[in-house]
């Protein structure tokens, strides 16, 4: 059928591995886990997702996530200029070890934050005399999230900010356009998308972040336990209902997120094509 | 392509093997705060010329419970509390006559919850009462994952029972404040005591005497005390077959031995070294002044057997929901 | 590259940047180690040779094993799917496989549990049939499949729909058969970007924290990989030991650092 349809081979084949991985790796233990919600009354769904300790754990969880992308935001747009506008000794190096986050588990990650901002570590000492306590509040478990999360922006704004077209620039500078003027004229729209773009999938991230989060937040329900860890322990609890219809919330999260990022990726080749 | 292939399902295959009977080690499923004990029983079985491998899992007794239930592959269970293997027991995991199986109703040693407080005791906490003074932070592990846990609400409970006499309103209003005092409930012992130690969440951590006591010895006295209330409840901690699962591995007769061993007078020394109080007579008397005197009310005598607590208080709705407002 | 109008301003930037890295980034990878050593070489080698730990890094070394060929294998078929035949349900395919990268691990290892645990869909035939599945390596090396397995087709899509399919009919049409044209054509156009992906889902399979962690079992010595072994040492109160098996892990992250460096240097070349 390949053959006589598509010009290139290995249409059935890699149409059967694909479909039969995705289904056997990925759909099958979310459709499991979608049964087990099917099984409960509606009610019963609701009480458990509406809970004042699950509210508290989403208000926590989505505000923590939200400053971690907008320190990231900032941060990595820093980055992202730096790197690809100017040429300094060491940038390489700095460029190698933005990945740094992403390459290291999140449980290490997890377990350095810790030691680092204990009243005797490293930065906790000159922190905590000043009244700034980051281990075991909310401030850990957004920096927990910063830290996970850095590569995203970057990386995403990076490749966009290479492409802008200097022509465009120079002509705007000849014109007597400044900086600022050519920063938020011409530069800034093109990186939009793809700034938005990094910032949802730095949000997606930061939203499920477990192993490094777990270490530095007090998980003290109400004030620093994260969706996560909420079902982590419902799971415990042995009341699969209350993990299952937790786990469902975080899931459509990450569907809206992808379908999010999927909508900015078209607008942003429509964007690029009407440019060209 | 094949080369790329063969050894990785050589290895998926290699990874699955573990399933098949291997009664050269077997897996003993604890309670969180047992972990130095097992290390140091562990070694001990191996020095007395014991040939199989002891491994080990720890996490909340409930926990532990739930995993077996969900299949994993534990040929004993070291728990601390009798209602974790009445679990298994109703999963048909154990038989029911479990507890005849070992002396002393299948309970090598055991312990109660007690108290550790930070040096100096500067909240001035010595019994049940100061627990729901206000200002008083207490750390203790979530009754529902956790055996340590609900033994800590049995003993409150106890001791409030005698306080007021008996008067229901009175206790449920005690322990409804004891259980707002607590800022976080971890899902087992362990965490707990981390949560006191590491994070200095708290004034009082209650958890088990072999724990207080551990914790004190390895920390340092300059940081921490014991302090030992005037009553408290009996924790036996039973050890069990899971007959399911020896069966299945052709285990049965090294989980056997090995649980024996925890009753045979080495096996007690490691225990009453590691802070569990045991009943062989000869080590409970060598450690005697290791171990403050404390009356122990039981289970039978207050609130008539297991059985009775697991259906009036343990039960979803049950008396702990009632103070434990954990939604 | 713009001219400088506003070196000082560079300069600001540059060194805000570099502040920023060094206490963000450097001095956590300086302080894995400065904890890791912090009793000495001795201490150091007898942490990570003690029994379980060793244990700890050969499954998770295993795990990496299995699950980086296969989701390589994985990601290049899909990838040669989507960007070289249009067909109906093609976004959807995409939008599958780019699923775990939204969702968090936690729920990865739930879905895992409620497909293979004892009251899971299949638990109960599988537990009839003798088949043990979670709480072994087995369940683990599913859960590093799940989380990973966009890692590779991330890489691939946009550099091969990219590349376009000229090279490839050419070889075709010059007599190649399919297997011919993949070895000699499309592989070597797209090498360097697998090996990208195999870095990536490497460190991603052996960092995997929290759906390993519902699906463990945590059995010292049998069941713990590396990150569950750090957290289970933690909890003995055992930091050094924690630093010591972290900083294997750390090396293997700068380790995947420097090898994407090069590579990417290698592709602009």
């Amino acid at each position: 059928m390949a053959r006589s349809k598509h010009l290139l081979p290995g249409f059935g084949l890699t149409m059967g591995v694909s479909l039969f991985y995705i289904t056997l790796i990925i759909l099958l233990p979310i459709a499991a886990m979608l049964l087990k919600i099917a099984g409960m009354g509606w009610e019963e769904f609701w009480r458990i997702i509406s809970s004042n300790r699950a509210l508290a754990a989403y208000r926590i969880t989505f505000s923590s996530a939200l400053i971690a992308t907008v320190i990231n935001g900032v941060v990595g747009l820093l980055f992202a200029w730096v790197l690809t506008r100017y040429r300094f000794p060491g940038r390489r190096f700095l460029d190698a070890l933005i990945d740094f986050p992403f390459a290291l588990p999140t449980a290490v990650a997890g377990l350095v934050l810790v030691t680092l901002f204990a009243n005797t570590g490293w930065y906790g000492q000159w922190l905590e005399p000043n009244g700034i306590k980051v281990n075991y509040t909310q401030a850990g478990i957004i920096a927990a999230m910063t830290f996970t999360s850095i590569p995203f922006v970057v990386r995403a704004v990076q490749p966009v900010l290479e492409e802008v077209d200097e022509a465009l620039e120079a002509a705007a500078r000849t014109l007597g356009a400044t900086r600022w003027q050519i920063f938020t004229r011409i530069i800034w729209p093109t990186i939009l998308p793809a700034f938005i773009g990094g910032c949802v999938l730095s949000f997606a991230r930061s939203l499920g972040e477990f192993g490094a989060v777990v270490f530095i937040a007090g998980n003290l329900p109400g004030l620093t336990e994260i969706v996560s860890l909420l079902i982590f322990i419902r799971l415990d609890e042995y009341n699969y209902e209350a993990a299952a219809a937790l786990a469902f919330v975080l899931l459509l999260v990450a569907l809206l997120t992808l379908i999010a990022t999927n909508a900015l990726a078209a607008w942003q080749t429509r964007y690029v094509e009407r440019a060209a | 392509m094949n080369k790329l292939f063969v050894p990785a399902f050589a290895a998926l295959a290699l990874a699955a093997t573990p399933v098949v009977a291997q009664p050269t080690d077997i897996l003993n499923a604890s309670y969180d705060i047992a972990r130095e004990l097992f290390d140091a029983e562990n070694a001990a079985y191996t020095a007395s010329g014991a040939t199989v491998t002891v491994n080990q899992s720890h996490a909340g007794s409930s926990a532990q419970a739930r995993a077996i239930l969900e299949g994993l592959q534990a040929d004993v269970v070291t728990f601390n509390q009798v209602t974790d293997v009445e679990r298994l027991v109703e999963g048909g995991f154990v038989s029911d006559d479990w507890q005849t199986e070992f002396p002393n109703n299948a309970a090598p040693f055991y312990s109660f919850p007690s108290f550790l407080v930070r040096v100096g005791n500067p909240k001035n906490i010595n019994d049940w009462g100061d627990l729901a003074s206000e200002g008083v932070q207490v750390i203790f592990p979530n009754p529902k994952t956790s055996g340590n846990g609900r033994y800590t609400y049995l003993a409150a409970r106890a001791w409030a029972n005698e306080e007021y006499a008996g008067d229901e309103a009175q206790v449920e209003a005690y322990l409804t404040k004891l259980f707002s005092n607590v800022p976080v409930f971890e899902t087992g012992g362990r965490a707990a005591t981390t949560a006191f130690t590491e994070r200095q969440l708290g004034d009082v951590l209650v958890t088990f005497e072999a724990e207080t006591l551990a914790v004190t010895k390895l920390l340092g006295d300059d940081q921490y005390q014991p302090v030992t209330p005037s009553v408290s409840f009996l924790s036996e901690f039973p050890v069990a077959i899971v007959d399911k699962v020896v069966d299945a591995r052709g285990s049965r007769d090294v989980a056997k031995a090995y649980l024996d061993f925890l009753f045979t007078p080495e096996g007690q020394e490691v225990a009453a070294q590691n802070f569990h109080r045991v009943q062989e007579e000869t080590v409970a008397a060598a450690h005697a002044e290791t171990f403050p005197e404390i009356r122990l009310v039981t289970v039978e005598d207050e609130f008539g057997g297991w059985d009775q607590v697991a259906s009036e208080h343990f039960a979803d709705g049950g008396l702990l929901d009632k103070v434990f407002i954990n939604q | 590259m713009a001219k400088p109008a506003h070196p000082a301003g560079e300069i600001v930037l540059i060194g805000l940047a570099f502040v920023f890295a060094a206490l963000v980034l450097a001095v956590p990878i300086a302080l894995i180690f400065a904890f890791a050593f912090r009793e000495g070489a001795a201490v150091y080698f007898a942490n990570i040779f003690e029994r379980n730990t060793l244990h700890a890094i050969w499954l998770t070394v295993l795990t990496a094993i299995v699950v980086v060929p296969i989701n390589i294998a994985v990601g290049a078929a899909l990838a040669w799917l989507v960007t070289r035949f249009r067909f109906r349900g093609r976004q959807l395919l995409i939008s599958a496989i780019e699923l775990p990268a939204a969702m968090s691990p936690i729920v990865a290892g739930v879905t895992y549990l409620f497909l293979y645990g004892a009251q899971g869909l299949f638990g109960p035939a599988l537990q009839t049939a003798g088949i043990q599945v979670m709480f072994t390596p087995l369940a683990i090396i599913l859960v590093s499949l799940f989380v990973t397995a966009p890692f590779a087709a991330r890489e691939l899509i946009p550099l091969m729909s990219q590349q376009g399919t000229e090279d490839e009919e050419a070889a075709l049409s010059l007599g190649a058969n399919g297997w011919q044209m993949f070895w000699l054509v499309t592989l070597p156009n797209i090498r360097w970007a697998l090996v990208y992906g195999a870095v990536l889902t490497n460190a991603r399979v052996m960092g995997e924290f929290g759906a390993v962690s519902v699906v463990s079992g945590t059995i010292r010595g049998q069941t713990n990989t590396l990150p569950l072994q750090i957290n289970l040492l933690f909890n003995d109160f055992n930091v050094t030991g924690a630093f010591a098996a972290a900083s294997t892990l750390t090396l293997i992250a700068v380790a995947t650092l420097l090898i994407k460096s090069v590579l990417e240097s290698r592709q602009h070349a």
